[in-house]
């Protein structure tokens, strides 16, 4: 049996390790499947259907097709070793698991094996650091920023002042809920209001107490750092405990529409961070109309295009194929290699004449990476959700974050890694 | 006593209580089967995840396989239009009974005998496959359910006493007791409930006076199928139909331990300590130790009962000869 | 025709506990450690290690650890992933506050803590029994999970809790962090295999071992013939939690890199190396190895098979994949419900007889 089996992998292995043709390779670590699926899904179809559209349309990046690598991680780290060490072999250019703890694992080891990562807005939050993370990139922001920019806005409501507020923090019992939190200590004591931390257990699907204790405590505003079924049942707690939703504003990964259409009616006025601006009414989705869709090649069911998730996934597309782009600039190669790819994505800068020429027009921020600086402009807009028309749509500006509070919280902890594992400067 | 001056020492006792008797539903359907068969039902979670998907898939008129269906080239994701919720409640009751028979055919029959641990293991196959199978036949999205439960917080309680209290918590404790009062009258009235405790009572006696151990099995699954049903779709209301449904099995096994695995009142009494005990010990005591504390205290405190009563509080006495 | 013996003529109590009776086992043995030692190495890449030997190494440790405690002694375990938590977290403290400490003194001390809280939450198995000991152990998965969350000190104060394996040697040989050599990490993890699957296989047939069997089969009657419980149960505890305490430290320290205690050590790692050896077989170290194989190595063969060849979604091939591994639990628990081992204990004993079963 056992022989059998070794035998049978062995043979399996065959097949799949015949070289790629010359195809750039992107690895696609997905999850759809797993209680996280419904989160998984409509990012991985954003970033297949945008893939296929280059493809369709430019034929590839600079004369070279692209290729995805599908490899499904269902959100758990050690499916995402596996997937990682299956890819790696077959020229993969990026990494994006869409986890914080598979990018955790990932950043010691792909750093080693000369491979970028992108983790968009997610994972180590101090990998922004360039000098000390030099292959791992959170552009266009990181949890901090994210935190910063929420903390803001509550400025705003209460014009300009949280003296004496009271802020609830309602998060993911895991790495990633924890991230924010010592960002928020910092901001609260710059500002002075008072934070409760209130953490919900993996996977979330009862949370009396949690929001008794946010009756009891009667904080100003609630922000929450949640993913999965948490989001859910969170809004409609906190709708059934007529929490005002206004003042109830997610992180960016619990900003989608599976996040509030299950609580109906009662999540209208639900505020949330977004990285770009919603809708489809953009040049790059008549493209993938156009090219994919209409063609028949839709991602997965073909049901999710538009939604928040989506258009995130299309988003970190876009920006890894001009990345790739860049990187073929700098190298004057077409068949980049995982290392001219790091140099594209810490070069890669689009302003918004070119984000209009992609497609995206006044869709998202400008972008300048840098050998120093990781983690993009670090900007968001705060977007609030219309139960009536089932929409969201932005109510401010893009803003950037608190810049001298989030700058020294990541000096602080990548210096610390750099110590722990002795990381030289690595842009002088 | 400073606690019961607190206005939310109330509302916490009721809100434990009602999420007890949430986690009673999940429970109930583990101690049929454990009653009925000595089978401890892994799969209980994952058939509550099932039955919350079918009726959903009836209830929206989804075609079954559509992603399976479009890999081999066929676009189709809906029928022309779903059913009205009682058909589609009818439906998914048919199905959960057809599965019963299924299970009881391919898996059960041929294991009779066989240790409790190998059976165990058995519905953890089960388990998987219902899983993959669900999965497969209505997708891994999130989807809305809505039977046309009252949701939201009670008007009436919210002007007189200033608590909130969800409807939808109010509805799933009606449900639970009529539940519970059909399910004892059904074993206690009912040719077919005597055969069953008799089932319970000794296997071999009951198949030497012509019981038919099968049949037994067949209508305990299906029961069990149907009170899945009602907690998938009690939980399903509340955060949509999705896999971390079948998470909730594992906010069950506390309480089965603390009530005893064979003892329906057990599982609604184990069901109302758990949710009072882990909401009063995360309201007062939480905050203080960080939080997060529901999931390991459940379990801590049915251990403490345990020690002291190692059959649950209603298990039957567990009796060892040598 | 393979096995040349005629009748059962042991003319010793050494040869009758032999674990391998036959001189023909013994060699094929050998010859296939010395394979697997001398020869694999070298034709070693990342992939066969990181995805195939590694994760089979450590889950077979861990389950041969939990067969100790469930398939010999009867008490059924499901706080498996906790332990494993313990010895990873232990390690990972060890690594950081001793950094000249050698990886294998470290990996021992952190099975030696490991089995110290093994028995801790031992303890209430001398009063509660079967399914209600198996779901109260539940609480300590679920007890110790919340506390590496929330006690910052195991994991150094780091903004996350999220825990990293630093780069330490053994014997001058890197075995932990990004630049390990896939042979290093192959064998070191191999050698912990082989030495705990040899003291395990001489526990069981001693004196401790039988006593543990005793306790299983009857715990009145054992304590009746003189078999003390308490002294039995706690060795148990504190013997499987040590190997599972091991298995936890190399899979943090050694496969992984990195960790965080909800996702890492969840609940269904305890399900998982339960699996393993109920499928694989009670009471038996072979069935712990093969268990591991069918839990770890199927997954990763069909996902090759439906994807890499069929070219299958990957959802679908994922479903599928899970269907497939839950038929096949079913299956063979109806054809052999005590465990893949059984069967190869009927086949060696056909062979043995063959051609002339009569």
């Amino acid at each position: 049996m056992k022989k059998l089996t070794i035998a049978a992998i062995a043979a399996s292995m065959m097949a799949t390790a015949i070289p790629a043709s010359a195809d750039l390779a992107i690895p696609l670590l997905s999850y759809r499947t797993g209680p996280y699926a419904p989160n998984g899904i409509p990012y991985a179809d954003g970033v297949e259907d945008y893939i296929s559209m280059i493809n369709a349309r430019d034929g590839g990046v600079g004369g070279e097709m692209l290729k995805i690598l599908p490899c499904e991680t269902a959100y758990n780290t050690t499916k995402g070793v596996e997937c990682y060490e299956a890819t790696k072999g077959e020229g993969a250019l990026v990494y994006f698991p869409l986890s914080t703890g598979i990018t955790y694992q990932l950043i010691p080891k792909a750093t080693a094996d000369n491979i970028p990562i992108h983790s968009m807005g997610y994972g180590r939050t101090s990998a922004a650091n360039g000098k000390v993370f030099s292959h791992v990139f959170n552009f266009p922001g990181t949890y901090w920023d994210a935190a910063s920019i929420i903390v803001k806005h509550m400025m705003d409501v209460e014009n300009g002042s949280l003296e004496g507020k009271k802020i609830a923090l309602v998060y993911h019992n895991s790495a990633y809920g924890k991230e924010p939190i010592r960002t928020l200590q910092e901001l609260s004591a710059k500002h002075g209001f008072e934070l409760v931390l209130l953490p919900v257990d993996h996977p979330g699907q009862e949370q009396k107490s949690t929001w008794l204790q946010v009756r009891k405590e009667k904080p100003d505003f609630v922000t929450m750092w949640g993913w999965g079924v948490m989001n859910q049942v969170a809004i409609s707690e906190a709708a059934s405990i007529r929490y005002p939703m206004d003042r109830f504003i997610g992180v960016w990964w619990s900003a989608s529409e599976n996040d509030v259409l299950p609580a109906g009616d009662k999540s209208h006025g639900y505020k949330a961070i977004a990285m770009n601006r919603p809708g489809t009414d953009f040049g790059v989705y008549r493209d993938i109309q156009k090219h994919v869709l209409d063609a028949g090649n839709a991602a997965g069911a073909g049901d999710q295009v538009g939604s928040v998730l989506y258009s995130r996934g299309v988003l970190n597309a876009a920006y890894l194929v001009e990345s790739i782009r860049t990187a073929q600039k700098i190298h004057g190669v077409a068949d980049i290699t995982p290392g001219m790819m790091r140099d594209g994505m810490e070069n890669l800068k689009i302003d918004q004449a070119r984000w209009t020429e992609m497609g995206f027009e006044n869709f998202t921020s400008e972008i300048n990476v840098s050998c120093e600086n990781h983690g993009g402009p670090g900007l968001g807009a705060i977007q609030q959700w219309d139960a009536n028309s089932g929409t969201w749509s932005l109510i401010t500006d893009f803003v950037g974050s608190d810049r001298a509070v989030v700058d020294a919280l990541i000096e602080e902890d990548s210096s610390a890694y750099a110590a722990e594992n002795n990381i030289a400067d690595q842009c002088s | 006593m400073f606690f019961l001056l607190d206005p939310f020492f109330y509302e916490i006792v009721i809100s434990g209580l009602l999420a007890g008797v949430m986690y009673a539903l999940v429970a109930l359907g583990f101690v049929l089967i454990f009653k009925a068969s000595g089978i401890f039902n892994f799969a209980q979670g994952v058939l509550a995840l099932f039955a919350a998907l079918t009726l959903v898939g009836f209830q929206t008129g989804q075609i079954p396989f559509a992603h399976l269906l479009s890999v081999f080239g066929f676009h189709v994701s809906h029928w022309g239009s779903g059913f009205p919720t009682i058909i589609a409640l009818l439906f998914s009751l048919l199905v959960m009974i057809g599965l019963a028979w299924l299970i009881v055919q391919i898996v059960l029959k041929p294991l009779v005998n066989q240790e409790g641990i190998i059976l165990f293991m058995a519905t953890i196959g089960l388990a998987y496959v219902l899983e993959g199978v669900g999965d497969l036949m209505w997708g891994a999205n999130v989807k809305e359910l809505n039977v046309g439960l009252p949701e939201g917080p009670s008007e009436f309680i919210l002007d007189t006493t200033d608590m909130f209290i969800d409807k939808l918590e109010i509805s799933a404790a009606v449900v639970a007791i009529i539940l519970v009062t059909v399910l004892t009258l059904f074993s206690a009235y009912t040719k077919m409930g005597r055969a069953l405790r008799a089932v319970a009572d000794d296997h071999q006696a009951a198949l030497s006076v012509g019981i038919s151990l099968e049949t037994i099995w067949w209508i305990v699954w299906s029961v069990s199928g149907i009170v899945a049903l009602v907690a998938g779709v009690m939980w399903g209301a509340k955060s949509g139909v999705q896999f971390s449904l079948s998470l909730i099995a594992l906010k069950a096994l506390p309480v089965l331990m603390l009530g005893g695995f064979t003892s329906i009142p057990g599982a609604i009494i184990g069901g109302l300590i758990i949710g009072l005990g882990e909401k009063l010990f995360e309201f007062y005591i939480g905050p203080m130790i960080g939080g997060a504390t529901e999931n390991w205290f459940a379990y801590m405190l049915a251990l403490i009962f345990l020690l002291f009563r190692p059959q649950g509080l209603f298990g039957e006495k567990i009796i060892e000869r040598v | 025709m393979f096995y040349r013996e005629a009748g059962d003529f042991k003319t010793s109590y050494k040869s009758d506990q032999e674990t391998f009776p036959l001189k023909l086992d013994k060699v094929l043995f050998w010859i296939a450690m010395a394979i697997a030692a001398f020869v694999v190495p070298f034709f070693l890449n990342e992939y066969w290690e990181k995805a195939i030997f590694l994760p089979f190494f450590i889950y077979a440790l861990a389950a041969i650890g939990l067969n100790i405690l469930t398939g010999y002694c009867g008490q059924v375990s499901l706080g498996t992933g906790g332990f494993m938590a313990v010895g990873a977290y232990a390690s990972f403290k060890l690594m950081t506050g001793f950094p000249a400490l050698d990886m294998f003194v470290v990996i021992m001390i952190a099975g030696l803590i490991t089995a110290g809280v093994g028995v801790l939450f031992g303890l209430p198995s001398l009063r509660i029994k079967g399914f209600y000991l198996a779901v109260a152990t539940l609480a300590s998965q679920f007890f110790l999970v919340w506390l590496f969350n929330k006690w910052e000190w195991t994991y150094n104060y780091s903004a996350t809790g999220q825990i990293n394996s630093p780069q330490r040697d053994f014997l001058g040989i890197v075995v932990t962090g990004p630049y390990t050599k896939p042979w290093a990490t192959y064998l070191f993890c191999l050698g912990f295999l082989f030495l705990f699957a040899w003291i395990a296989r001489n526990l069981v047939r001693g004196r401790i071992g039988r006593s543990w069997m005793a306790i299983r089969d009857m715990d009145i009657a054992a304590e009746i013939i003189g078999v003390n419980p308490l002294m039995a149960k706690m060795s148990a505890f504190a013997i499987s939690s040590f190997f599972v305490g091991v298995a936890g430290a190399l899979y943090f320290a050694v496969w992984l890199g990195a960790a965080e205690p909800t996702e890492a050590f969840s609940i269904d790692q305890s399900f998982d190396v339960l699996f393993m050896i109920i499928i694989g077989g009670l009471g038996s170290i072979l069935g712990s190895l093969i268990g591991a194989a069918f839990i770890v190595l199927l997954p990763v063969l069909f996902k090759n098979v439906f994807v890499g060849i069929l070219g299958i979604p990957t959802d679908i091939a994922e479903f599928s994949q899970i269907i497939l591994v839950g038929a096949l639990i079913v299956f063979f628990l109806i054809k052999e419900p005590h465990g893949i081992v059984a069967y190869w204990r009927t086949l060696k004993g056909k062979l043995r007889l063959w051609p002339f079963p009569y």
